[in-house]
């Protein structure tokens, strides 16, 4: 009786020390929820979702506080694979925030441009390039497409155009959606 | 002669087709009135033009220079004036268009100053590899990597063989044939420079067993060459995809290159056997890549054979050169009926991967909507990758990609096999080939985001870390201000006292 008592003590101890131990050692910094979410959300920094970024977003649905329907420039498949991380039903997107859209990237029409600072003031992710006075021009690979310059530009010279393919960025399509289209195969 | 090592699994026995291009000996392609040249004619990075519109060019005169480590020069296949650089359509399954850089001959056909090497014996591998560089070498057999890159093995790798890819299995396509009988001498001279380079300790010139009079010719310009003691002939099955790298090395050493790693791990190196005499001109006559041999073949060919055609020569040009039923604008297939894709337009240049040019296919298969699967698995059976077709199938038709991922998709080669083979005519290829393109796009995507979010942090950081400093400012500033409030109201004080003092 007295050996068990004594044996099941000194193996708690010894448990709750290495428990202890591994608590301090491997301890997660952060939230690793919100940066699972982070890493599922386009990074387009539009705010559409009502949130200050695609961070806050991340935030708020961990918290549960906001759905997983809010991002229009991440579309269906953000939102399946939401749901797939979350373990909840998919919904539609909600039509509160916007529709889902072909990427878009900003092009300034330089000819136009007064120089005013506003839009690189607004961009969130830094990708406008210019000085008062000076025209200013949109670095196109860092551009996410999030439309925010759009609003404070006071001559309304800024465009949205829908990112072209090219060879390398091409993807063959779906053969499921497209029958009897194929070459002749000896 | 040595005898094959190994075998790979799968793989099917095809009707060769050949004899139809192998009658008459390769004859020239007459010069085109212009020329278009893509910028990115290999694997990597397009190169950039260095000319301008308006430019008087010579044949063989640099027109683009390589941009980053991935990408080659291109130069000007024959003389005459630079009428345009722009977006033109280009020989690709998309049907898009690119930069591209189009010369107006002049017909003089004026070579610009070369540089050949005497004795590359003297050489550093470094050396000579720039010089392939600067050539403008890619891998001739179809997927046009440049060619310097492959000569480097690197310091922690010794290279045990270096592979002559002289397979040529895939139907219809006898460009590397020809080459062989006709200038395997030439072939030669790029192996030794290729053997220099890399310092490799045996060559095996590997060439499948239907073409006899290539390796008797091969034989022959060998036995020229007492002192390539290390050079052997091994002849091979003909089966395809034998002449795919993988099944290639698998065939002559009997070794196998492991997933996602690269034959010079496993001490290998493999080049086509048109690149090896692509090599030989650069050095030995300072010739840059300016054209390859083509394959003009197929039902509605009445003169098919071999061309040796200046790059940026549009296709039709050769098609009528050969004389074709093929009416204006009808599609034609680039590439072999395998692995090939269907194009239509006129206009489309030669290209340096482009090794076969097919006007109707014989046997073709009969367009018919897929049947379901019936999981037969006679697919995975043909994958010469050892991989599960049908697997990949379902994942990829699923759109589950993490999954085909799983099953090894980007081992596929797309040899086309599993399509051939399967009793239910699904198109396996398309699938796979849409899976991965759209995997490719998911990490693209995916490192575009992982950047947008760096620096949408840096700005967050930086914005705050700005009105952090307004506030500080604000405060210093407020401190500063009741400073001298309070020592202007201390002065005023003394000020008054003093006044009363006096008063008093």
């Amino acid at each position: 009786m007295l050996t068990a008592i004594i044996a099941l003590t000194l193996l708690a101890l010894i448990l709750g020390l290495l428990l202890g131990f591994a608590s301090v050692k491997f301890k997660v910094e952060g939230d690793p929820i919100v940066e699972q979410i982070d890493k599922l959300l386009p990074q387009t920094q539009c705010g559409q979702c009502s949130f200050a970024g695609c961070r806050p977003y991340a935030e708020a649905i961990a918290a549960g506080e906001a759905d997983i329907n809010r991002c229009p420039p991440g579309g269906e498949a953000t939102i399946q694979a939401l749901a797939d991380l979350l373990d909840v039903e998919p919904k539609p997107l909600d039509e509160e925030c916007g529709v889902e859209k072909p990427k878009m990237l900003a092009v300034i029409d330089e000819q136009r441009c007064i120089g005013c600072t506003l839009c690189i003031q607004a961009c969130p992710v830094d990708a406008i390039l210019g000085a008062a006075k000076h025209m200013h021009t949109v670095i196109a690979d860092e551009c996410t497409g999030c439309e925010l310059c759009l609003e404070p530009c006071p001559v309304d010279c800024i465009d949205m155009l829908e990112v072209a393919q090219n060879p390398n960025t091409w993807r063959w399509p779906d053969p499921s959606h497209l029958q009897l289209e194929r070459g002749g195969r000896s | 002669m040595t005898q094959p090592l190994g075998s790979f699994p799968g793989g099917l026995k095809l009707r060769g087709h050949k004899k139809r291009s192998t009658q008459t000996p390769i004859r020239r392609t007459p010069l085109a009135k212009q020329l278009i040249l893509p910028l990115q004619q290999h694997i990597g990075a397009a190169a950039v033009p260095i000319v301008e519109v308006g430019d008087k060019v010579l044949k063989g005169q640099r027109i683009a220079r390589a941009e980053g480590h991935v990408s080659v020069c291109l130069h000007a296949p024959s003389s005459g004036t630079v009428v345009a650089i722009d977006e033109q359509a280009i020989p690709h399954p998309s049907g898009l268009s690119a930069a591209c850089i189009t010369i107006e001959t002049d017909g003089e056909d004026k070579w610009a100053e070369r540089h050949p090497v005497k004795g590359f014996q003297d050489m550093t591998p470094h050396e000579i590899r720039q010089i392939i560089r600067d050539a403008g070498i890619v891998g001739l057999g179809g997927a046009g990597f440049p060619s310097f890159i492959k000569l480097n093995p690197g310091i922690h790798h010794t290279v045990e063989s270096l592979i002559l890819n002289g397979a040529e299995c895939e139907p219809y396509i006898t460009c590397d044939d020809m080459l062989m009988r006709e200038r395997a001498d030439g072939i030669l001279d790029g192996v030794e420079i290729m053997l220099h380079a890399l310092n490799a300790q045996e060559v095996l010139l590997a060439i499948e067993d239907n073409k006899s009079q290539a390796i008797s010719s091969m034989e022959l310009a060998l036995a020229a060459r007492p002192h390539l003691t290390q050079t052997k002939i091994a002849v091979i099955p003909t089966r395809y995809p034998t002449g795919g790298e993988k099944q290639i090395i698998q065939v002559v050493t009997g070794k196998e290159v492991p997933t996602n790693g690269l034959p010079i791990d496993i001490g290998i190196v493999c080049h086509n056997m048109g690149t090896a005499y692509a090599v030989g001109r650069a050095i030995n006559h300072g010739e840059p890549l300016i054209s390859r041999i083509v394959t003009v073949t197929g039902t509605d060919v009445t003169h098919a054979g071999n061309f040796e055609t200046l790059f940026g020569t549009p296709i039709s040009a050769l098609l009528e050169f050969a004389e074709t039923k093929r009416q204006p604008d009808e599609p034609f297939i680039l590439g072999g009926p395998m692995m090939g894709f269907n194009l239509s337009g006129d206009n489309l240049p030669v290209t340096k991967t482009a090794n076969c040019i097919l006007v109707g296919v014989e046997d073709a298969a009969e367009k018919a909507e897929p049947l379901p699967c019936i999981r037969c698995g006679d697919c995975a059976s043909a994958c010469p990758a050892s991989l599960l077709p049908q697997q990949l199938y379902w994942h990829a038709r699923a759109k589950d990609f993490d999954q085909t991922r799983d099953y090894n998709l980007f081992d596929c080669i797309e040899c086309g096999c599993c399509d051939y083979v399967c009793p239910s005519k699904i198109p396996l290829v398309s699938y796979f080939r849409f899976a991965k393109t759209e995997i490719m796009n998911q990490e693209r995507e995916r490192k575009k985001s992982d950047l947008a979010r760096e620096r949408f942090e840096t700005r967050q950081a930086r914005m705050e870390r700005e009105q952090r400093e307004k506030e500080e400012r604000q405060r210093q500033r407020k401190a500063a201000l009741a400073a001298s409030k309070a020592k202007k109201e201390q002065d005023a004080a003394a000020e008054t006292s003093s006044a009363e003092d006096k008063e008093n």
